[in-house]
């Protein structure tokens, strides 16, 4: 009996890990990220950036490969690499001197930079990680354009263009709205101080007085001026839901 | 005086319809078996019986006349939202000023597209003997006058109590 239990718990470990090691065996690989393609203009410099992911602790024994392989050839030549915690930059190739190692393992950085970017270097890059004992994973390629100047991105123009003319339309309506809202108030305190003065004039002297008070401020005129002009263009004016143009005095 | 405030309204609704098909539909230049739009080309060229369609070139140009489309959309948009803001809380004997100038300056935007594309179409697109402007480029044309009349009628309004 007990040796029938000690065969089912045996047989039941073994199937649960089997089953751990097919289903858990695909992520326990290191995955390489680079981008798609670069564009980068001649004489300028530009940054192939490499990042991983892996399941261990970064080892010692990391190491990281950069592989190029020109636009029309089907080589594949190794610029780069880095083991043992140090890196080693093609010296003797067509990268000679113009290449910067900028990334860093321990935090799963492994990008390098290029200057004075020349025709011949488009084609293709391809960064490569290993890092004991994990080894089993897909690099990644970057392709690298090099352009007389850098095309606009799709888009930019058309950003552009519809944000600024948005933004110009708010600002004219804010300052419009401010502005009406500035002169309604210096509109207000007038007729304020007006009847102030008027009530004053009143009670010092006779009806000559608030005659005199009715023409002597200037600011009343024109505010008298401002509501005349407004009841010559209502005549004017066209149609429109109402009549009640006389109801508004 | 409720016919002629929906008579604005059907006007207004109207504009932006047009404004939408305009920008939407693939109908600016057609060929045989060819047309083409602001967004992109197709084509029952190449492969018989097939329609085949690719995005548009990314010409500076053929951007800035999608860029006059939508904006003349999103002006006659906030325009008919601004009317409605505007017909609450408007005073008596005012006039529905900012719902106006939002709707003439959608039917300027359209017409500048319009044009802008009349003039550079070859840029990004070869001329040919059998090219001709669709219906969608049409639709556009007819937007302008029609916003820039909704537009005017706004301003002369008059809100009535």
């Amino acid at each position: 009996m007990t040796s029938l239990g000690a065969s089912w718990s045996g047989s039941s470990v073994l199937l649960v890990l089997l089953f751990s090691v097919l289903v858990l065996s695909p992520t326990l690989a290191i995955h390489v990220y680079t981008h798609r393609e670069i564009h980068g203009t001649v004489g300028s410099h530009i940054t192939l950036s490499c990042s991983f992911w892996s399941s261990e602790w970064i080892s010692e024994d990391i190491s990281i490969t950069w592989h190029f392989q020109p636009e029309s050839s089907r080589d594949s030549i190794t610029i780069f690499h880095y083991a043992k915690g140090q890196p080693y930059i093609d010296d003797v190739g067509t990268f000679k001197e113009r290449m910067e190692w900028v990334g860093n393992p321990y935090n799963k950085d492994g990008s390098i930079v290029i200057h004075n970017l020349q025709y011949t270097d488009n084609g293709t890059f391809t960064c490569d990680v290993k890092n004991p004992p994990d080894i089993v994973g897909k690099s990644s390629q970057v392709t690298l354009y090099v352009f007389e100047k850098v095309p606009t991105r799709y888009g930019m123009v058309l950003g552009s263009i519809i944000g600024g003319v948005l933004l110009l339309v708010l600002l004219v309506v804010v300052i419009a709205y401010l502005i009406r809202y500035c002169w309604l108030r210096r509109q207000a305190a007038l007729q304020r101080r007006l009847s102030a003065m008027e009530k004053g004039k009143l009670q010092r002297a006779g009806k000559d007085s608030s005659k005199r008070g009715r023409q002597a401020p200037v600011l009343y005129a024109m505010l008298d001026h401002s509501r005349s002009t407004k009841a010559v263009s209502e005549k004017k004016g066209k149609g429109g839901l109402g009549d009640s143009r006389k109801d508004k005095k | 005086m409720l016919v002629l405030l929906l008579g604005i309204i059907v006007l207004h609704v109207a504009v932006l319809v047009l404004l939408f098909v305009s920008t939407i539909v693939s109908q600016w230049l057609v060929g045989n078996g060819h047309t083409a739009d602001l967004w992109q080309n197709c084509s029952s060229l190449h492969v018989p019986s097939a329609f085949q369609c690719q995005t548009s070139s990314t010409n500076e140009w053929l951007q800035s006349v999608q860029a006059m489309m939508i904006l003349s959309i999103i002006f006659s948009v906030l325009s008919l939202f601004l009317f409605f803001c505007q017909l609450f809380t408007l005073t008596k004997g005012g006039r529905f000023y900012i719902t106006g100038i939002f709707q003439i300056l959608a039917g300027l935007c359209v017409m500048s597209g319009a044009a802008i594309f009349t003039v550079r179409y070859t840029e990004w697109q070869i001329p040919s003997d059998d090219i001709s402007f669709g219906f969608a480029y049409i639709l556009a044309w007819v937007a302008f006058p029609l916003a820039a009349i909704s537009g005017v009628i706004y301003i002369i309004l008059r809100k009535r109590e």
